[in-house]
């Protein structure tokens, strides 16, 4: 093939002019975390061996494909670890001479990595850490946010819902730090956008396998009594980001009012039926590859991975800084399969996009909803905004 | 259905009386949800029939002699053929997986088919039914246009962002043109000197100019600004120009909107209101009428080239995609 093309670069460099005059080999890294947890409420939910990894690989092929007329040459190498691990697997990474690394971890786990790669000089894109803090007071000027936040996923879920006018909500919150941060997202996604929490709950994690044999007769037994008694809502929000009790809420909530937020109707960067858009052409490609369906970590490090090709194909560079500050300028823009251009948020490194509203099945809507405006973007209804924001690493 | 069988041979009868006989010409419309095409009288602007046009059928072609439609039948990853007359499928052509868009040489012997699935051109032979060239190009193509003097076809890849101008004596890939995100359409212009590329994502139409031996050098990107339309929303799509290139003309997509674009300053003139989410058009053969496809209201609007005003709009099947209109 590439003897084909090669006299083909003369033709292509004679079009673009200096731009394309460089003949680059990018190089990359994903850096996945791997967390000792409990296997999920459902089997549909079982992470895969290669989880994220297959993201990586759709994206070396997608913009290899775009490389070849360029003279650009793109590969990713994937390194999965123990939490004890990650400071030294970030280390023989950057030993490699690699400074653009892609990092699916823990908000906290996260921030020690970034800092880490800043002394080499090296970029790091957050494909799974939602902690709003990260892009608030704890920002740092080398870590951009391809996943987004609580506070992104709380709105999308809010907007969706006062667009409804189901403005009352019984918000059960897990018990697990990660649950208890969620749960603040939609308290201050309810004040943001004119709802009301009428009645709050914790449900304790006290721990213990989550499928089990008929487990379903105890749980049609103990939820009803758990959410009896609720004030008067339209809606049941449940904050469980550790997974543990938001899905069997559905059917056995007291009253027969829907569920959103970590079960029902929950919000998502990307999911396996989602057709709109051209979305299609991304999901049997990426069937095609990795003989399984995308979960969002393979989408959020896919996408990772076309931010810093975009940025290559455009700016002509494989300097991790440079790339960067091109992803970050006016200039920079990337289709993504969302009906709309993703773009950055150039205080603080977060990259603006839709939110899909996800029933399990198909995509039910798309936040933001009609009508919520901004003076910058729409997608900046969505999560923190300038105002309000601590950070300062980008100024 | 009896009574239209009655009325539609008056109607021709008056038109042969009127001093200019036109002759009336037909509008198919590939409906991608309905899985149909719907036909239109482009005289009276009435329904003929709607009849079923494989699965999800999006491009949409006709022969020169007017006598044969070409669908991408893009679920079942073939192009179908169709007798314009009689309706009735007179055959299938290979055209690798998933065809989105299309262009046919004039001599109606080659099919350009862009296959979204598989980052290939696929040249097909209409007449051996067999494939002759597969062309690889960026990701997702999409966009397909052909100059005037047919050698060279343009192809646009919606993922890598670039046009692939592609010779027809070799079928190799000679340039490359960057533009802004998701490409979709390609149109040059009848002189061939001037090629125009939208981009549904990046919002803009690239100009290019054409040099005598094809060579593409971008000149401009023609923005749009809607006072009350978010600029998001403002997704170019389908571009036509007219015969003498003096007005361009470009569908904006969830902006329901067409361009009316000058060719000579490439200024935007006016934007005329359609239906909703304009993807797709087509010139009568004519040029007195432009049809838009609106995949989100069902109907296709008529639009008066020279006025510049929409006129009428016509239900037509579920969600159309593609609109072409027999020759004369």
């Amino acid at each position: 093939m590439r003897y084909v093309l090669m006299p083909l670069l003369a033709a292509v460099l004679a079009v673009l002019g200096a731009s394309g005059a460089l003949a680059l080999d990018l190089r990359a890294a994903v850096l996945r975390v791997d967390y000792e947890t409990l296997l999920p409420i459902s089997r549909y939910d079982l992470r895969a061996e290669d989880l994220g990894f297959a993201g990586a690989m759709l994206a070396d092929e997608d913009n290899g494909t775009t490389g070849r007329f360029l003279g650009h040459t793109y590969e990713t190498i994937h390194k999965a670890t123990a939490p004890e691990g990650a400071d030294a697997a970030l280390d023989e990474i950057l030993g490699q001479g690699i400074s653009l690394i892609v990092v699916l971890a823990r908000d906290a786990d996260l921030l020690r990595l970034a800092d880490r790669a800043a002394e080499a000089g090296a970029l790091v894109l957050n494909a799974s850490a939602p902690g709003v803090a990260l892009r608030d007071e704890e920002c740092r000027g080398n870590l951009l946010h391809i996943a987004p936040s609580n506070a992104m996923m709380a709105d999308a879920v809010a907007q969706f819902a006062v667009w409804k006018q189901w403005k009352r909500w019984f918000l059960v919150s897990g018990s697990n730090p990660a649950d208890i941060e969620l749960a603040e997202a939609y308290r201050k996604a309810a004040r943001k956008f004119g709802a009301k929490i009428t009645d709050e709950k914790t449900f304790e994690d006290t721990g213990g396998a989550r499928r089990t044999d008929s487990g379903h007769v105890l749980v049609q037994r103990q939820l009803p009594v758990f959410t009896q008694g609720a004030e008067g809502h339209d809606l049941l929000i449940a904050a469980d980001a550790s997974d543990y009790f938001a899905r069997y809420l559905g059917y056995h909530h007291w009253s027969p009012r829907p569920v959103m937020g970590s079960a029902g109707l929950w919000p998502t960067t990307f999911h396996a039926a989602h057709e709109a858009w051209g979305a299609t052409q991304f999901q049997t490609r990426f069937e095609a590859l990795t003989g399984r369906y995308v979960k969002p970590e393979d989408y959020n490090v896919w996408l990772a991975l076309r931010v810093v090709g975009e940025a290559v194909t455009r700016a002509s560079t494989d300097d991790a800084m440079a790339l960067r500050d091109y992803a970050l300028s006016d200039d920079f823009e990337l289709a993504a399969f969302k009906g709309q251009k993703v773009t950055f948020r150039n205080w603080n490194g977060q990259l603006r996009q839709p939110i899909l509203l996800y029933d399990g099945m198909i995509t039910v809507s798309v936040s933001p909803q009609d009508g919520f405006l901004h003076r910058v973007s729409p997608l900046d209804t969505l999560g923190l905004d300038r105002p309000e924001s601590a950070c300062s690493a980008f100024n | 259905m009896k009574m239209r069988s009655v009325s539609r041979p008056l109607t021709l009868a008056l038109a042969l009386l009127a001093a200019t006989p036109a002759l009336a010409n037909k509008a198919f419309v590939s409906n991608e949800r309905g899985n149909t095409i719907t036909v239109v009288d482009t005289d009276t602007w009435e329904v003929i029939t709607e009849f079923p046009g494989g699965n999800r059928p999006r491009g949409i072609t006709i022969s020169p002699d007017g006598t044969k439609l070409y669908v991408c039948a893009s679920d079942d990853n073939l192009v179908r053929v169709f007798d314009t007359e009689t309706y009735k499928e007179i055959g299938t052509l290979p055209s690798g997986p998933d065809p989105e868009l299309f262009v046919i040489s004039s001599d109606g012997k080659h099919l350009y088919i862009a296959n979204e699935d598989d980052n290939l051109v696929t040249v097909t032979d209409t007449e051996q039914g067999v494939v002759l060239a597969e062309v690889p190009v960026g990701v997702e193509p999409e966009g397909m246009g052909i100059s005037p003097d047919e050698k060279w076809v343009v192809n646009t890849s919606e993922t890598t962002n670039m046009a692939h101008f592609i010779d027809t004596s070799d079928y190799k890939i000679k340039h490359n043109v960057l533009v802004d995100q998701r490409p979709r359409y390609a149109q040059y212009t009848a002189d061939g000197k001037r090629l125009f590329v939208s981009s549904e994502i990046g919002g803009t139409v690239s100009v290019m100019d054409i040099a005598p031996d094809g060579a593409p050098t971008l000149v401009t990107k023609i923005e749009f600004e809607v006072p009350g339309v978010l600029p998001e929303w403002l997704q170019p799509v389908g571009v036509k120009v007219t015969q003498d290139g003096n007005r361009i003309f470009v569908a904006l997509g969830p902006a329901n909107r067409v361009a009316v674009i000058d060719g000579e300053s490439l200024e935007v003139l006016d934007y005329i209101i359609v239906g909703q989410r304009v993807w797709q058009l087509a010139f009568t053969p004519d040029e007195k009428y432009l049809l838009t496809t609106n995949g989100n209201s069902n109907d296709i609007t008529v639009i008066d080239v020279k006025a510049e005003k929409a006129i009428k709009s016509v239900q037509v099947g579920q969600q159309p995609w593609g609109v072409v209109v027999t020759p004369n």
